[in-house]
């Protein structure tokens, strides 16, 4: 009886523990929020982050954005021609791109990139006692350091999103039409008239939502990381696992959803 | 809120703080006074609980219960705005220095004026350099903390801790993995700022009996508890056998360096 009880304690202790910790996971995501709409405002802040996040990721997202237009250019023009609609091939590189692969591939190379450079640095300023100092000053440490990353996110992913829409369109076009020989008219004029602004507004609110993600879990892991130099390389991995892991999986429930 | 300064003679006031961690309870019902304008040492074992006690002062960590009446105010309660001014009184020394690495020494130590004061540039400038100077580090503007020395570190985290004006500065073992030649001058800036500045100066430290020349003021801290407490000369006079332990100990684990190269 005794060991029946014990073992029931321990699951629901279990379960406490994991509800406090997604209690204050969510409570986390609130304060970076609520900060976001309380003075004072420091712009200054979250355009060092637009810049370290945003603008520094460009030149990858344009390779990236380069390459998997190129392949589907290439797996699209093979596959279409067993059905003899190599003039669909335009409509298919761009819905892919717009829809799926623009939002999702961003997102996990930004959380791949500056995702773990974040938790990195979060958790070591957490470990080396600077967030302290921070609260010492008087002043509060997610306005200051997890508020302007959130709004950088949330500005930067839509725009990279659109970068490597484009630059995949157009590698597409390299490789299908210029090197494939598909027809260059039809690739254009199958994009015009089938991509439509519900397609793109889809891709833009994944990128929002996958923004807001991996922003949160990268900060959350980077801020509460253990205070030894173990602790910042778990937390900076953790992060990267987790916020790859919540995109994919998130993007499949908005598909379902804004479909 | 207006947050008046009392006319007593403790900056700050601490009664029955206590302070569970888990299952073990590390402040275990503190009780001590801090007079203003003096220089009180926290000394004791390691893990005996002086800096967590030290995060109390300025709620960087919350106690269990207890109080804390700094300049009048009683703190333990407070949040937002007002638990801001209080914390703005408070000028803090970390251990590890916690300079943002990111920055030069001249954002680190204009960082609070820049955020929290509306000050000109032009004034900025000339307080930050006022207060390098201070601390013996003028040509240093530039440097980035990992350019820097320990000794140099903590001297910038000194000045960033000083550049608002604070009347309280708590330092947390300010000479922690410094060389031994520096300690010294590290120990003659502290006083020389304290009495410069007229601050009332919380130290932590494990330099004893070397730190005991800079203090007023001494506690002893055991088991979560203040054991003894009161000037230096009070304490050394109150042949505590505790005290005389802990101080001996130390004392002979210094002693057996030149036996052992001997």
């Amino acid at each position: 009886m005794a060991l029946l009880v014990g073992w029931i304690e321990r699951q629901g202790a279990l379960i406490i523990d994991g509800i406090a910790i997604l209690g204050n996971f969510f409570i986390f995501l609130f304060a970076a929020l609520f900060y976001i709409v309380v003075p004072p405002f420091k712009p200054r802040l979250a355009i060092r982050q637009i810049r370290i996040i945003g603008a520094e990721s460009t030149f990858l997202i344009l390779l990236i954005g380069t390459f998997t237009g190129m392949v589907l250019g290439l797996q699209g023009y093979n596959t279409l021609r067993r059905f003899e609609s190599e003039g669909a091939l335009g409509t298919v590189v761009a819905l892919t791109l717009v829809r799926e692969l623009g939002p999702v591939l961003t997102a996990l190379m930004i959380a791949a990139r500056a995702g773990s450079a974040m938790a990195a640095e979060l958790g070591s300023m957490q470990a080396t006692e600077q967030v302290d100092a921070l609260t010492v000053m008087a002043i509060n440490p997610v306005q200051y350091l997890v508020s302007p990353r959130v709004i950088a996110g949330l500005v930067s992913f839509p725009l990279l999103t659109a970068i490597f829409d484009v630059i995949g369109i157009l590698g597409g076009y390299v490789i299908g039409v210029d090197l494939m020989g598909a027809p260059g008219s039809s690739y254009l004029n199958g994009i015009a008239q089938n991509v439509d602004a519900h397609d793109i507004a889809t891709g833009i609110y994944k990128s929002l939502v996958f923004g807001l993600v991996v922003m949160w879990v990268c900060c959350y892991k980077g801020y509460h990381a253990e205070r030894m130099a173990t602790g910042v390389s778990r937390a900076t991995t953790e992060a990267v696992v987790m916020s790859s892991v919540l995109v994919l999986v998130w993007d499949y429930f908005l598909t379902s959803i804004l479909l | 809120m207006a947050i008046e300064r009392n006319g007593g003679p403790n900056a700050i006031e601490v009664r029955e703080l206590r302070r569970r961690f888990g299952a073990q309870e590390v402040l275990r019902g503190v009780d001590i006074d801090f007079p203003r304008g003096q220089i009180t040492t926290i000394v004791g074992p390691s893990g005996c609980g002086k800096t967590v006690f030290l995060k109390h002062l300025n709620l960087l960590l919350r106690p269990d219960s207890g109080r804390i009446v700094t300049e009048g105010i009683e703190v333990t309660a407070l949040g937002g705005r007002a638990l801001d001014m209080v914390r703005e009184k408070f000028g803090m020394l970390f251990q590890s220095g916690a300079l943002f690495d990111s920055m030069p020494v001249f954002d680190n130590v204009a960082f609070p004026l820049v955020e929290k004061t509306h000050l000109g540039r032009a004034e900025i400038v000339a307080r930050v350099h006022e207060m390098l100077a201070a601390v013996g580090l003028q040509g240093m503007e530039n440097k980035y903390p990992s350019e820097l020395s320990g000794g140099m570190q903590k001297r910038a985290a000194l000045a960033r801790a000083l550049i608002h004006r604070p009347g309280i500065l708590m330092l947390d073992e300010p000479t922690t993995g410094l060389d031994p030649t520096r300690i010294g001058a590290i120990h003659a800036l502290v006083r020389s700022t304290q009495q410069h500045f007229a601050l009332t100066a919380v130290l932590v430290s494990h330099d004893v009996p070397d730190v005991f020349e800079i203090s007023d003021r001494i506690a002893f801290m055991h088991q979560g508890r203040m054991r003894l407490h009161g000037t230096v000369a009070e304490v050394t006079a109150a042949h505590d056998e505790t005290f005389e332990r802990f101080l001996a100990g130390k004392a002979s684990g210094e002693e057996e360096i030149p036996a052992a190269t001997g």
